[in-house]
């Protein structure tokens, strides 16, 4: 594909991305659930214990993104499938890469605006951005990588929504509490630090640690790297996956 | 017969396209072409294959085997997609925006200035009657007012070929009258249609050339009068009579080959469909009967797919 083939299918991944958020992100019980859902699962594990705003905040700030980022995509694809709208947008000029792009860049946005409320507040209330550059750095490559997982959810070539809910919620729910949101990296035994290796959220979350508290357990370029890592991968993955089962859906 | 000559006048040209699905075969190696500005009509019965091969010629789904062009194109490219207009057999618009948002949506995926796409839209709004719900969400229209508009999404990139899976069906007279209209209006400007149906009255009424498919496999493309003619056995008398009569009296006809009750009307089969009326004249007479009335006819459409589609399965046993 020349260059500006190229240029053209990103633009019309935007175009696929406007559509997703004006069809489903912007809904009122979306982004009050986006912030609410972690906002509750937090407190019941931070309640009655003696914790700083300092230290609550970097893991509060991880799941707000993890869980936004993560909340709408699965659905979208078996959804368009359910509503038979896939059809249509597949026999327009864009590719399926470039369907795939839109639907993460739409679950990239909602998952990068709603998680910049929390930290409002907790600017609000007192904490310091040491690092806000490699914050920002992180949130947008965490957020891509979220994304990207979220499509990962919905590679089953299935119409049901509830299914593709369960099993996203099957995963995300135990990746939560390996990924040193409740206890840090640093207090983890050595088994417990293994287990969290293997999730994303773990590097984006001690990222978090090192910009808002200056304590993270591993170096900067890691958890950057780390994040950057599983974002190509669960891309690629999708992209592949979503080529071989999208035109089951149809 | 069926083999595509490529030529730069086809608007497609399909050789040896075929599709399987879980080792099943949907689409046989199939061949054809549509010559640019002609208005082509893709017949066949349930399951015969027609939404598969249009899947594979706007590039939904990929071919197992062969290739398909559109315009020189290859069936699936960004470039053929392009030129291409597609209403799809199953498919929605976005019910949870307005019309217009769809129209605009459709445009920007086909890369359209906005002007130029807002103009559009309005025109074919309007051509549609759908211009003063244009603001109104989706999910309040009515079928036929959801299938007018999918015909407006696809129109709008004004498309050198539009391709129309079963488009009226379902829907009531005033809708389907319309979309038929528009149809023939855009076929007499220039533009290439290829229509799949199972509705041989639509396809009689529209079509310069048909194929009817079968299991996957092409047994015939012609033009509809041609395909009539070749199901001369199909002629018949359709005669209905004020008083009861046995069927069996009717078979002992000289020349009628098969009678079928139809409400209160018989259809006799024959070759020599004057001769028939005139011995259903005498037989009448002679029986005291009163004649309501009596028609001869020439073989349908449906009388030629019926009879292919049934050869066909005669001949693979």
């Amino acid at each position: 594909m020349d260059k500006k083939a190229l240029f053209q299918q990103v633009k019309r991944a935007l175009v696929i991305a406007k559509k997703d958020i004006r069809i489903y992100y912007l809904k009122g019980p979306v982004v009050i659930f986006g912030i609410l859902f972690p906002l509750f699962l937090f407190l019941s594990f931070a309640v009655g214990r003696n914790l700083g705003i300092e230290f609550m905040m970097p893991g509060f700030l991880g799941m707000v993104l993890f869980f936004t980022a993560t909340a709408i995509s699965p659905a979208v694809a078996p959804m368009e499938t359910q509503l038979k709208t896939l059809e249509r947008l597949m026999s327009c000029p864009v590719t399926l890469p470039t369907i795939i792009l839109g639907d993460v860049l739409a679950s990239f946005a909602f998952g990068i605006v709603i998680s910049l409320i929390p930290l409002m507040v907790g600017l609000g209330l007192g904490i310091s951005i040491y690092q806000p550059v490699v914050l920002g750095l992180g949130m947008i490559l965490a957020a891509f990588c979220f994304s990207a997982l979220g499509l990962l959810f919905s590679v089953a070539p299935t119409s049901n929504t509830s299914t593709i809910m369960m099993l996203s919620s099957m995963v995300k729910f135990p990746v939560v509490f390996i990924s040193g949101i409740f206890i840090p990296l640093t207090n983890l035994p050595d088994w417990g630090k293994a287990i969290a290796f293997i999730s994303p959220l773990t590097y984006f979350t001690d990222l978090a640690r090192h910009c808002l508290q200056t304590s993270g357990h591993l170096p900067v370029w890691v958890d950057l790297g780390a994040l950057l890592t599983f974002a190509a991968v669960f891309l690629i993955l999708a992209l592949k996956l979503h080529q071989k089962t999208m035109p089951r859906r149809v | 017969m069926l083999k595509p000559r490529p030529a730069a006048n086809n608007a497609i040209e399909v050789t040896n396209l075929t599709k399987y699905y879980n080792g099943n075969i949907a689409v046989d190696g199939i061949s054809f072409a549509v010559t640019k500005g002609s208005f082509f009509g893709f017949l066949g019965p349930n399951g015969a294959g027609k939404t598969t091969t249009v899947r594979m010629l706007t590039g939904v789904i990929q071919p197992n085997k062969g290739k398909a062009l559109l315009s020189g194109l290859p069936a699936g490219s960004i470039e053929a997609k392009q030129i291409s207009g597609v209403v799809p057999e199953m498919a929605n618009p976005y019910i949870d925006i307005s019309a217009w948002h769809n129209l605009m949506l459709m445009a920007e995926l086909y890369g359209m200035p906005g002007n130029m796409a807002k103009e559009r839209a309005g025109y074919w709004l309007h051509e549609m009657g759908l211009f003063p719900r244009k603001d109104n969400l989706v999910k309040e229209y009515s079928k036929g007012m959801k299938q007018r508009l999918i015909l407006c999404m696809a129109l709008l990139p004004d498309p050198q070929i539009l391709f129309l899976d079963e488009p009226t069906s379902g829907l009531d007279v005033q809708s389907s009258r319309l979309i038929k209209d528009i149809l023939r209006s855009l076929n007499a400007k220039g533009k290439t249609i290829f229509l799949t149906t199972h509705d041989m009255d639509e396809a009689n009424q529209l079509c310069d050339y048909v194929a009817i498919i079968n299991k996957g496999s092409l047994v015939a493309v012609d033009a509809p009068e041609k395909l009539k003619a070749t199901t001369d056995s199909r002629h018949s008398v359709e005669v209905s009579f004020g008083n009861p009569i046995e069927l069996d009296s009717l078979e002992k006809l000289a020349g009628v080959r098969e009678v079928k009750k139809q409400g209160d009307k018989y259809r006799l089969y024959t070759n020599n469909s004057g001769q028939l009326a005139i011995s259903l004249a005498k037989y009448s007479e002679s029986n005291g009967l009163t004649l309501v009335s009596l028609n001869t006819l020439i073989p349908s459409l449906e009388d030629a797919f019926v009879a292919l589609t049934d050869k066909e399965e005669t001949d693979n046993g």
